[in-house]
C-alpha cells in the first residue's frame, strides 16, 4: 500500500486543490485562529484564565461527567449490542433504528424533552422526587443527557466485534464445562475489551463537548452544573475573545491527551489478546 | 444486522433469553423512545390548533425559512467538495494522504461550541477581521454568512466520509476500464463512478441535510439570537423555551423531530441499498 502507484485517473490535481482550499477555508484557518488567539493574554495570562475556580470546575464537570457517563454505558451499551446481535424479537429492527435515535435527533431538542422528562413534575421526575432525587437542573441532570447522547456509540462500536466473535471459543467453554456466566466473564468479556474501550473513549469524547442536550436541564450554576462549553460562550458574550479561546484550546488539547492515553491502552489490549 | 445462526450448545435458557431482551427493551425505551414520544405529547397537549398557531407566527416562518436557506447553501458545497476529496483520497496514494483523511475528519472530534467560536475570532466584533469588516459594513457573525460557515465546519465530513470506505472497496478497475475504452473525465464520472456510488452519495448527503438543519451549538455561538432575522428552528426552539413558551418551543422541536425520523427511515433504507451493492460488488 506504502509504494506510490501511478495512477491513469484524471482529476487528481483538481481534486486535491478544491479539497485543500475548502479545508483550508472551513477548517484550518478557523483552527489557526483558535491556537492563536489565547497568547494575546501572555502565558501568564492564560494560565490565570485557565485556572480560575470557576473555570476548574467547569472542566471538572465536562469531562468528569463526560466520563462517568460513558461508564456507565458500557453496561448499557453491552445489554444493548448482546440482545440486538444475538435474539430475534418482534419489534427488532424498530429497536436497531431507534439506537441511532441520540445521533439523529437535534441536541436542543433532545435538551428540552429530557428536561421535561425529568422536572419534578415530568415521567420521570415525578417518580423520583418520592426517592429524593432531583435531576433537573442538577449536575445529575447533565450525566443523564450525556448518558443519552453517549449510547450509540457504544453499541455500535461492540455490534460489530460481537457478531465477529468466533462461536468455536465460547463453544469450547461451554463443553468443557464452564458454566455461562464463567463463559461470559472468561472468554466474551476479554475479547471485547479493546472495543468496549473504543467505544468508551467515543462516548467520552461526545459528551466532553456537547452543548446542546446538556444547557436545558443543566441549570447552569456557576461552579455546580455549569460545562465549559456553556463557559466559552459565557466568556464570548462578555468580549473576552481570548479567554473563550483560551478555554476551547485547553478542552481540544485535554481531550486530545486523553484520546491518545485510551488509543495507547486500547492498542496493548488488543496486543495482549492477539 | 444480518441473521446469524446460532450454534446450539450456546442457545441460552428461555427464561434468561427472555429476561435480557425485556431488560434491553425497557432501556431502550426509557432512554431511546421516551424523549421522543414527550415531544409529540408536549406538543399536542393544548390541542392541533395551538400547534397550527405556533408554526403560523411570522417568527416561526422565519426560522423554518432561515434552516432551509442555511442548509441549501451549506449542503451542495460540501457535496461537492466532499465528493472531491473522495476522489483524492480513495483513488490515488501521495504523501500525506492519511494526514488529510484525519484532517477532513477533524470537525467531527470538536465541541460544537468551538466550531461556532473559531468563527467569532476571525470576524466578531473583537475578532482578527472584525474592524475591517466592520468598516466596510459587511456583517458576517449575527447574520446569515456566520450561521453558514458555522455549519459548513460542523457538516464538513459528512458526504466524504460516507464516500471513502466504498470507494476503495470499489476499486478503481471500473473506471480505468472506462479510460481505457475512450472515455473522457466527465464520462468516467457520469456513467462510472456515479452510478457506483449513488446510495453511498445520498447517504451521506442525507446525514449532512439532517446535521445542518438540527445543528444547535455552532449556530447558537454565531447567530446572535436576533428573533424573526438569525434565529434557525433549534434557536427558535431554545428561545421559546426560555420565554417560557412550553407548547410553542415543543411543537417546533416536534417538527425537527419529524425530519429526525424521516432522515433514520431514509437511512434504513439507503443502507439496504448498500449492503446489496456491496454484496454484489
Amino acid at each position: 500500500m506504502r509504494r506510490p502507484r501511478r495512477s491513469a485517473l484524471p482529476g487528481f490535481g483538481l481534486t486535491l486543490g478544491l479539497t485543500l482550499t475548502w479545508l483550508s477555508l472551513i477548517v484550518l484557518i478557523p483552527l489557526a485562529a483558535l491556537v492563536l488567539r489565547p497568547w494575546e493574554l501572555g502565558a501568564a495570562g492564560v494560565w490565570q484564565s485557565l485556572t480560575d475556580p470557576r473555570v476548574l470546575a467547569a472542566l471538572r464537570l465536562s469531562f468528569g461527567a463526560a466520563a462517568l457517563a460513558a461508564a456507565i454505558n458500557l453496561p448499557f451499551g453491552l445489554l444493548i449490542a448482546w440482545v440486538m446481535t444475538r435474539y430475534r424479537f418482534p419489534g427488532r429492527r424498530l429497536a436497531d433504528a431507534l439506537i441511532d435515535m441520540p445521533l439523529a435527533l437535534p441536541t436542543a431538542v433532545a435538551g428540552i424533552s429530557l428536561t421535561a422528562l425529568f422536572a419534578p413534575k415530568g415521567w420521570i421526575g415525578a417518580l423520583l422526587v418520592p426517592l429524593g432525587v432531583k435531576v433537573a437542573y442538577t449536575p445529575l441532570g447533565v450525566l443523564v443527557a450525556l448518558v443519552f447522547v453517549g449510547l450509540p456509540f457504544v453499541v455500535r462500536t461492540l455490534e460489530p466485534v460481537m457478531l465477529d466473535l468466533p462461536a468455536e471459543a465460547e463453544e469450547a467453554a461451554a463443553t468443557l464445562g464452564a458454566t455461562r456466566l464463567q463463559t461470559l466473564c472468561r472468554v466474551v468479556l476479554p475479547a471485547l475489551a479493546p472495543s468496549l474501550l473504543t467505544g468508551f473513549a467515543a462516548a467520552l469524547a461526545r459528551g466532553v463537548g456537547e452543548y446542546g442536550s446538556v444547557i436545558f436541564i443543566a441549570g447552569n450554576m456557576p461552579m455546580v452544573s455549569e460545562i465549559a462549553p456553556l463557559l466559552i460562550v459565557i466568556r464570548l458574550e462578555q468580549f473576552d475573545y481570548a479567554g473563550a479561546a483560551a478555554l476551547g484550546l485547553a478542552m481540544l488539547l485535554l481531550s486530545f491527551l486523553l484520546l491518545l492515553a485510551l488509543n495507547r491502552g486500547q492498542h496493548r489490549l488488543a496486543r495482549h489478546l492477539a | 444486522m444480518t441473521s446469524v445462526p446460532m450454534p446450539s450448545a450456546l442457545t441460552p435458557p428461555r427464561l434468561q433469553r427472555a429476561v435480557l431482551i425485556l431488560l434491553a427493551v425497557t432501556l431502550m425505551g426509557v432512554l431511546l423512545l421516551l424523549p421522543l414520544v414527550v415531544v409529540f405529547s408536549e406538543a399536542l397537549s393544548q390541542g392541533f390548533e395551538t400547534v397550527v398557531e405556533a408554526l403560523e407566527t411570522e417568527d416561526a416562518r422565519a426560522a423554518i425559512e432561515l434552516t432551509l436557506l442555511v442548509a441549501a447553501i451549506t449542503v451542495p458545497l460540501n457535496t461537492v467538495c466532499g465528493m472531491a476529496a473522495a476522489w483524492c483520497l480513495a483513488r490515488f496514494q501521495f504523501p500525506g494522504r492519511t494526514l488529510l483523511a484525519t484532517l477532513v475528519e477533524l470537525p467531527f472530534s470538536v465541541s460544537p461550541v468551538i466550531s461556532g467560536l473559531v468563527w467569532v475570532l476571525l470576524f466578531g466584533a473583537n475578532g482578527w477581521f472584525g474592524p475591517w469588516l466592520d468598516a466596510h459594513g459587511v456583517r458576517i457573525i449575527f447574520a446569515l454568512p456566520g450561521l453558514v460557515l458555522a455549519t459548513t465546519f460542523v457538516t464538513f465530513p459528512f458526504v466524504a466520509r460516507a464516500l471513502i470506505p466504498l470507494m476503495r472497496a470499489q476499486g478503481p478497475a471500473e473506471e480505468e476500464a472506462a479510460l481505457t475504452l475512450g472515455a473522457n473525465a466527465a464520462q468516467v464520472f457520469w456513467h462510472v463512478t456515479l452510478p457506483n456510488i449513488r446510495w453511498a452519495l445520498m447517504y451521506g448527503v442525507l446525514l449532512c441535510n439532517a446535521r445542518a438543519m438540527g445543528e444547535f451549538g455552532a449556530v447558537a455561538v454565531v447567530s446572535g439570537h436576533i428573533r424573526g432575522q438569525t434565529l434557525t428552528m433549534p434557536l427558535y426552539v431554545e428561545a421559546l423555551f426560555n420565554d417560557y413558551d412550553w407548547v410553542g418551543a415543543f411543537t417546533v422541536a416536534a417538527l425537527l423531530s419529524l425530519l429526525a425520523l424521516v432522515t433514520l427511515g431514509l437511512r434504513v433504507l439507503l443502507e439496504r441499498h448498500m449492503d446489496h451493492g456491496r454484496g454484489a460488488a
